[in-house]
């Protein structure tokens, strides 16, 4: 089908008094572009590009001037911000959209909800806020509902109309991580509630403002349903600032360009984008087929996880395998079965938090493009099992800190797709894998300023980077959520958070070990100071690395917590007593400990708690993960390995006994041994072969471990919650392991509770929602 | 933009300039690099075999020279299987389980929790090269990572001749 105008903009019935450009309803509007891409398998039909292709610098220029215009509206709408995680970290995003709720352009900054506001543009077209509230021009709409497609509830977003001349011609939306959503914690990924209701203050597409202006009521509500009312009031006016800044930048271009121009312009760049995506497969990866699996732990049997109902006090895992397919055709198709149900905690994730934030990896290898929009999603094709952690099945899912899972499953992506750029050379391209962001220090109380506050360090936005194939992971650098990965200032955390730095240095050993060694995380010790009624607690992976290494390269070191109360630290500095001072720099030395041994003190791989009770002098230990390695550590230049313990980035001892190099301490520095080296690596690799025993052989003997039941309970209930969701699944492993076809593992079997098992209600069996799917689920 | 022959082994080698590898990672990709890269990789290689598609740093598919069966072998000459089947259950494996042997290769509390997750490393039966690690849980079946289309990939993408493929 060809790309007419009158398609696109003209009415499709004589009874259609709709407000979109042209006369159809939003409704009519997105069925017909849906129908006309299917039907043709171009994006709205468009099988040919005729604005592109005819007026090709035309085309270019509004691709600029829009580019830029959301750029700027970020840049300058930050400003007003007052909260840290906005203004320093950056941590909101500025998208236009076209009247059927896809993505045209997006700002830099967390952009994975190109896809999470788009679903809920979509939301309110499919369930008619057309009619009901109505959508006018100078409205304002608010949405943070996680079970419509928002990552979770702390990303919330303020989404205006465009009209141009009494018509609708588009959207534009604005999101900002909030410090503070009301939930049961402080902080805006809590993890003390294990249900929806308890995950803070939930918005689902609301009108919040009419004539530019919002409503009394509205502001009256919001900011008492949060801690931190200055920083939301603000980070609102925000994304209000940002999204009429490019509603005037759009206005203004179809001034000088004609609405003919813009109109095509919203429908070809999609299409322009999809096609961009194919031939960058093409060029960059090699067909066929790529599988791989994530993890990460979920302790919540432990005392120090508090939460409201017993049947979440159970260990679990989460499991994310995937497999790629890329085919002839540069088209390719995304699947994750076998996947784990989603469970009584706040690491849930909805369909399009999953997919869209695919994206944010994306950009940063296979389409490094500035046209970031919904042409890369309908350019792929994804399946998330219905029931799923990342596609559930029951409205009473909890959000808070769906990163938990996001960023441990689609760490396996880069090893799959680094498998490609490998084969094909491009060494530049390999990333091992991102490191698991965390730990987040959250909590809250009575701050230095004697007001309710909450906080959330978003210190970790810049942790080690995955290695790739021709060199080290950067250190202490990024996030794989915010391309514009930063730890912020210290002073600036001192103004948000009643915390004082004692120390902020290089986590070593924290990167995987490898030819080429993940990139360093990072570590800050804070002491408590002018805080009052006040708690903190602990969220990152503890029991599991999510990251491992790739070609022989090792995992991520895993974490930990540290945390000391009754310390004595006052005394201590009123003496002149040596204290604790910079980072834990090898936990089994316990060398804070030596210097307040009365403290109470909690070092253990429960990285995950609720809240506890600090006061001031108290200390907690905020360490940030490094990437995973690439290639055999007994292949790596001994003298990187003399200049890592040299830059902190590994502890000595681990010179010799990961990478076979033998090193002396002299008084210039740690000098290598060349000849006693070269001795220790063949040494290693003659102990590998003599401890190794054929693969063929260490299956028998895990089968026999299977047929018994021999594992922990976290582990079998993995399996099975992964069995019940998905025979392919059981039938490959049976397969695999050659296990009778009576073997079977159920959860009901293994003494724990399991809740949501067998029962559950989804968000669409309520009456009068339509739910947006976007996915293959079946 | 096409590249000099050193400087893809540069990059191989692991001593690229920045300036050039900046400029590596934002433009088009060079279209001949993958022969420029086989070049190079096959003159480091001890065996005659041809390379196809390599799989890792010391790993990869070649047509083996004679038979001219695909297969995945190693820098050291190890030949594990059919280019289609999964390697790694033809190499030798140590698996780490046990809290002591996770602690060995992490400092104390950042290793990987016994119970909750393994690590298994795969070597090369012949030079004791470690070509892959997984981390799975216990039970894990053995991932078979990669299925390439290697004939797609040649004819339709690059447009190389396929090489001859024997029958297996």
């Amino acid at each position: 089908m060809s790309y007419e105008r009158d398609e696109l903009h003209s009415s499709s019935g004589a009874s259609a008094v709709g407000i979109v450009r042209g006369g159809e309803t939003l409704k009519q509007h997105r069925d017909r572009v849906l129908a006309m891409t299917r039907s043709s398998g171009h994006y709205a039909g468009l099988d040919a590009l005729t604005f592109r292709d005819e007026e090709p610098i035309r085309y270019n220029k509004l691709f600029s001037r829009l580019r830029a215009g959301v750029v700027d509206a970020r840049e300058t709408a930050k400003k007003i911000a007052a909260s840290p995680i906005v203004e320093q970290e950056g941590e909101l995003c500025f998208t236009l959209y076209n009247a059927a709720g896809d993505a045209i352009v997006t700002s830099t900054g967390i952009i994975i909800h190109v896809g999470t506001m788009g679903a809920a543009i979509k939301y309110m077209i499919e369930n008619d806020w057309e009619s009901n509230p109505g959508v006018n021009d100078k409205d304002i709409f608010c949405n943070n509902d996680s079970l419509i497609g928002n990552v979770h509830p702390c990303d919330i977003h303020t989404i205006v109309p465009i009209f141009w001349e009494g018509k609708l011609v588009g959207w534009v939306g604005g999101v900002t991580h909030v410090i503070d959503t009301g939930s049961v914690g402080p902080g805006s990924m809590s993890t003390g509630q294990v249900q929806r209701f308890g995950d803070g203050y939930s918005i689902t597409c609301r009108k919040i403002g009419a004539n530019d202006t919002l409503f009394r009521d509205w502001l009256h509500e919001s900011q008492r349903m949060v801690r931190t009312t200055r920083y939301w009031m603000l980070d609102e006016r925000t994304r209000v600032a940002g999204c009429h800044m490019i509603r005037d930048m759009v206005e203004e271009l179809i001034r000088d360009e004609g609405i003919e121009s813009y109109w095509k312009f919203c429908y070809e760049a999609v299409e322009h984008s999809k096609r961009g995506l194919h031939a960058r497969i093409k060029a960059m990866t090699i067909p066929g087929k790529y599988r791989q699996v994530g993890f990460v732990d979920v302790p919540y049997k432990h005392e120090d996880v508090r939460v409201p109902s017993d049947f979440a006090k159970v260990d679990t895992i989460m499991h994310t395998p995937s497999e790629i397919e890329i085919r002839g055709d540069g088209t390719w198709r995304l699947d994750f079965d076998g996947a784990t149900r989603w469970g009584w905690h706040t690491y849930n994730a909805h369909q399009v938090s999953f997919t869209s934030g695919i994206w944010v990896m994306m950009t940063q290898s296979l389409i490094p493009s500035e046209m970031i929009n919904d042409g890369a999603a309908y350019g792929t094709e994804f399946r998330l099992p219905k029931g799923t952690w990342m596609n559930p099945d029951d409205r009473r899912v909890a959000f808070s800190y769906a990163w938990h899972f996001l960023v441990s499953s689609w760490t396996a992506l880069w090893r799959g797709l680094s498998r490609s750029y490998f084969g094909r050379g491009y060494l530049e391209e390999v990333n091992a894998g991102n490191a698991n962001t965390s730990n987040w220090l959250q909590g809250g109380g009575f701050n230095q300023y004697d007001e309710i506050h909450a906080v959330n360090s978003f210190e970790c936005a810049a942790n080690g980077v995955g290695a790739s194939a021709f060199g080290d992971g950067i250190s202490h650098a990024a996030a794989i959520w915010n391309p514009e990965g930063d730890m912020g200032d210290m002073e600036i955390w001192e103004l948000a958070e009643p915390l004082i730095y004692l120390g902020r240095q290089i986590k070593a050993s924290s990167g995987g070990s490898g030819k080429y060694r993940g990139g360093s995380g990072w570590e800050s010790l804070r002491m408590v100071w002018n805080a009052k009624d006040w708690t903190m607690f602990f969220m990152g992976n503890g029991h599991i690395s999510s990251d491992w290494g790739l070609m022989g390269g090792f995992p991520a070191a895993s974490g930990y917590r540290f945390c000391a109360h009754d310390t004595g630290l006052e005394a201590l500095i009123e003496a002149g007593e040596p204290i604790p001072l910079g980072g834990d720099v090898d936990p089994g030395d316990r060398a804070y400990e030596k210097l307040i041994p009365e403290a109470r003190v909690k070092r253990d791989k429960q990285a995950i708690t609720t809240e506890e009770m600090y006061k001031d002098y108290d200390l907690y230990l905020n360490t940030m993960k490094g990437g995973p390695g690439f290639g055999d550590p007994l292949d790596r230049d001994p003298l990187m390995v003399a200049s890592d313990i040299e830059e902190g980035h590994i502890l000595p001892r681990f010179a010799e006994k990961i990478y076979g190099v033998v090193v002396s301490e002299e008084a210039d520095g740690h000098r290598v041994d060349a000849e006693a080296t070269q001795v220790c690596r063949q040494k290693m690799r003659e102990e590998r072969l003599a401890r190794a025993i054929p693969t063929s052989e260490w299956m028998k003997e895990e089968r026999e471990r299977i047929l018994n039941k021999d594992a922990t309970t976290q582990v079998q209930q993995m399996f099975a919650s992964s069995f019940q969701l998905s025979q392919r699944f059981l039938d490959e492993f049976r397969a695999f392991w050659e296990l009778p076809e009576s073997w079977e593992l159920r959860e009901e079997e293994l003494g724990i509770p399991h809740y949501g098992s067998h029962y559950h209600m989804d968000l669409s069996e309520l009456p009068d929602v339509r739910t947006v799917t976007l996915v293959d689920e079946e | 933009m096409s590249y000099e022959r050193t400087k893809i082994a540069d990059l191989i080698d692991g001593t690229i300039d920045p300036e050039t590898l900046h400029k590596m990672l934002s433009t088009p990709k060079d279209e001949e690099w993958f022969e420029t890269y086989l070049e190079i990789l096959q003159e480091r290689v001890p065996w005659e075999d041809r390379i196809i598609l390599p799989l890792g740093p010391r790993l990869y598919i070649v047509q083996e020279q004679g038979t001219h069966r695909w297969v995945i072998k190693s820098q050291a000459g190890h030949v594990f299987c059919d280019y289609r089947e999964n390697w790694k259950l033809h190499a030798v494996i140590y698996v780490r389980e046990s809290q002591e042997q996770l602690n060995e290769i992490y400092p104390e509390l950042m290793a990987p929790s016994s119970g909750w997750q393994t690590i298994r490393e795969y070597y090369c039966p012949l030079s004791g090269d470690l070509l892959d690690v997984e981390a799975p849980t216990a039970w894990y079946p053995v991932i078979h990572d990669f299925e390439p289309d290697i004939e797609t990939f040649y004819r339709d993408w690059l447009g190389l001749e396929v090489p001859e493929r024997a029958a297996g």
